[in-house]
């Protein structure tokens, strides 16, 4: 679905996979390079392998080094912690993003900090490997995203790629990083495909990923809002709207050069987070472009406008859900508002199907 | 000599979870039910055993996997079905779903997705009871239903420690169907001996392997009466087993992780079946048509209920 927007580079060997697939490429690209990485969690080595991305990697890999724990997330945590500080370069995952909660003591209070407290004695060289739930009524507590609560963190890295080739480039990045760094997936992802070379790759961290340039609308969307960013980007064709597509692939440390930049050059600038607005990665994509565009843009001021979850815990009925979100035409009507000031009349354009969700059924 | 009203009861608590529950995997490839769905079919002796002794007025508390005790308990099944559909009369007016039935009329006290996470709150709302009972001199209690996995969670231990240094009145039920999802407790645990590990919290504990509701329902008895009593909190073990996947309605038997033997030892000692066979003809009859009458007024009541409104998104987000 992606294919297209994502160029790379001369990438030889080129195959469409899936994230999942992508994820799993990189994992055991990596894990057979550094014989110090190791991968576990939960389900981790089912037959099932979290949603296929670990699928097999302990026959391939063994048991001592792919390996699934009790229901014990916490000191879990801090296992990988202590494992980390030994040497070793843990891949803790967990199916959903709402359990991370339980380890939060041992990420904000051991792991964050243990380099900075030990004056750069002990590394924490961790990955987190987080999934947001959504759709076939997770519920409340299975539809969080939870990133700006680890972004507030100082010493936390943190990433949601949006497509197999980020996934896979930049979870490499991940575990070669030497700091705790929390991968965030999405339930909906795993399923999409585009290009991804079968190389080992990896990308940088804290680095922007322009999709389509255009000259009238800045769009900044994390993680599955820019699937959903990309289709509102075709309904804005439509109407002769030229809206830039922004993934900060990395949202902290995050390219604030590159949204900066765009911002300039269409004047407009809306942010479309996969979360909720209060407090989140939003607040502080405004705050920044406020500090960095302190004169506004041609003696104006900012003009920026921001989307996201309702400010209520996910509902389960899909009645509800679908307010609950926002999607390409809410997205799409709000652009062309900032574009022209006008309502966008969508009922004469054409809409591709989001398959992602429309498809999904659960169970997981 | 059989208690013939004991075994109808059993037999009627039990036959109502598996028949709603086999109504949801009749309708669920209908999309009506848009929800993840836990089933307990198999496991429904658990649930009917240990809320038969309980009383109206007691609680239970429950896990994702949670028709089965809110139906126990005597949950309002009009409300349930309308939750599974997502309709405005559900028990949470559509905004929990299958995972989070709450009933509190009925004493169901609600369920978390997050495993082991409402043994806490439970025994919080057992520690206010106790105070009650100071004031009122009745003893209500609180059960705490929970799978083998949330055993492993720190919050089990820390609940346990705390409701035994403040002799609550709360019983720890342990549904141990030996599966975590798909991961086996022997892939979890270095050993089984689960009721000891909780023994050495100084509070009693029982076990019941055998599978047999009526064996379920007397050992529960005998704690119960000792947690009504106020001397403090007890914990039970109860083997069981699921016949349906994890999550989701179909069956997963040809699945790898699954012990066919195991299985088919459970199957064959199914309590539905081997009730039914324990009653006479009529009052089977007269039970299956109870059931099904409950079942499909559920079922209307869902289907005629309407959606949530947009309004409704923002409800109750705050109390006030
Ligand atoms: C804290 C937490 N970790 C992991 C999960 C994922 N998960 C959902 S159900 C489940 C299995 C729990 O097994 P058990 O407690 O034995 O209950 P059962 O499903 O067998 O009834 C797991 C691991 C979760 N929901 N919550």
């Amino acid at each position: 679905m992606l294919a297209e927007n994502v160029i790379e580079e001369e990438k030889t060997n080129l195959r469409e996979i899936t994230y999942a697939e992508a994820i799993r490429e990189a994992t055991l690209q990596e894990m057979k390079r550094d014989e110090r990485v190791f991968l576990f969690g939960l389900d981790v080595d089912d037959h099932l392998g979290i949603q296929g991305s670990t699928i097999g990697l302990n026959k391939e890999l063994g048991s001592d080094r792919v390996f699934g724990t009790p229901l014990s997330e916490d000191a879990m945590t801090g296992v990988a912690i202590g494992a980390a500080m030994a040497g070793l370069r843990p891949i803790h995952v967990h199916i959903r993003m709402d359990f991370v909660l339980l380890a939060m003591n041992q990420l904000v209070n051991i792991a964050a900090k243990a380099h900075y407290m030990y004056e750069g004695q002990v590394r924490v060289p961790l990955v987190i490997r987080t999934m947001i739930g959504r759709s076939w009524g997770q519920g409340a507590q299975h539809s969080q995203a939870l990133h700006s609560l680890f972004m507030h963190i100082p010493g936390l890295k943190v990433i949601a790629p949006s497509n197999p080739h980020d996934a896979k480039g930049m979870l490499i990045a991940a575990i070669r990083d030497e700091n705790p760094v929390i991968f965030i997936e999405h339930r909906l992802l795993y399923n999409t495909k585009n290009y991804v070379s079968s190389d080992y790759y990896s990308l940088e961290i804290g680095k922007a990923r322009t999709f389509t340039e255009g000259k009238d609308v800045t769009i900044l969307a994390v993680s599955h809002m820019v699937i959903e960013a990309l289709r509102t980007q075709k309904l804005l064709e439509q109407v002769g709207i030229s809206a830039e597509i922004i993934d900060p692939v990395t949202l902290y440390p995050m390219d604030y050069e590159t949204v900066s930049e765009s911002f300039k050059k269409t004047k407009r600038l809306l942010i479309v987070d996969n979360a909720w607005l209060t407090c989140g990665l939003s607040s502080e994509v405004m705050a920044k472009m406020i500090e960095m565009l302190p004169e506004g843009i041609d003696g104006k001021p900012l003009n920026m406008k921001r989307m996201g979850f309702a400010h209520t815990p996910c509902p389960t009925t899909r009645e509800l859900e679908d307010y609950f979100y926002p999607n390409a035409v809410t997205i799409a009507e709000q652009a062309y508002q900032m574009v022209t000031g006008n309502k966008l009349d969508v009922s004469k354009l054409s809409l591709e199907d989001a398959k992602e969700i429309s498809t999904f059924k659960g169970p997981f | 000599m059989q208690n013939i009203d004991l075994t109808k009861r059993l037999y009627r608590s039990m036959l109502l979870i598996r028949e709603i529950e086999e109504y949801i995997v009749k309708v669920y490839f209908t999309d009506v039910i848009k929800s993840p769905v836990h089933l307990s079919i198999g496991q429904e002796a658990v649930a009917s055993a240990v809320c038969d002794v309980m009383n109206h007025d007691d609680l239970v508390s429950n896990t994702y996997r949670c028709h089965a005790t809110y139906i126990a308990k005597g949950g309002n099944l009009n409300e349930m079905m309308a939750e599974l559909y997502g309709k405005k009369d559900g028990c949470a007016g559509g905004k929990a779903g299958s995972m989070h039935l709450i009933d509190i009329k009925n004493g169901v006290l609600g369920a978390s997705a997050v495993v082991g996470t409402t043994i806490p709150v439970a025994t919080g709302y057992a520690f206010a009871l106790k105070q009650e009972a100071k004031k009122t001199g009745k003893q209500r209690v609180v059960v705490a239903f929970f799978g083998d996995g949330a055993t492993e969670e720190g919050c089990f231990s820390e609940s346990i420690n705390f409701a035994a240094l403040h002799n609550l009145p709360i019983l720890y039920v342990c549904e141990n169907n030996g599966l975590a999802i798909h991961n086996p407790i022997q892939n979890r645990w270095p050993t089984d001996r689960i009721v000891e590990r909780v023994g050495t919290y100084g509070i009693i504990t029982d076990q019941v392997k055998s599978g047999d509701v009526f064996e379920m329902r007397d050992r529960t008895q005998k704690l119960m009466n000792f947690v009504r009593s106020g001397k403090g909190p007890a914990f039970i073990e109860i083997d069981t087993y699921r016949y349906k996947q994890h999550v989701g309605p179909a069956d997963d038997l040809n699945e790898i992780y699954r012990d066919l033997t195991e299985y088919n030892k459970w199957y064959q000692n199914d309590q539905v079946d081997r009730l039914e066979k324990m009653l006479p003809e009529e009052d089977v009859v007269a039970i299956k048509n109870e059931v099904q009458a409950l079942v499909n007024e559920a079922q209307q009541f869902a289907e005629k209920s309407e959606f949530p409104k947009f309004n409704d998104l923002y409800s109750n987000v705050y109390a006030s």
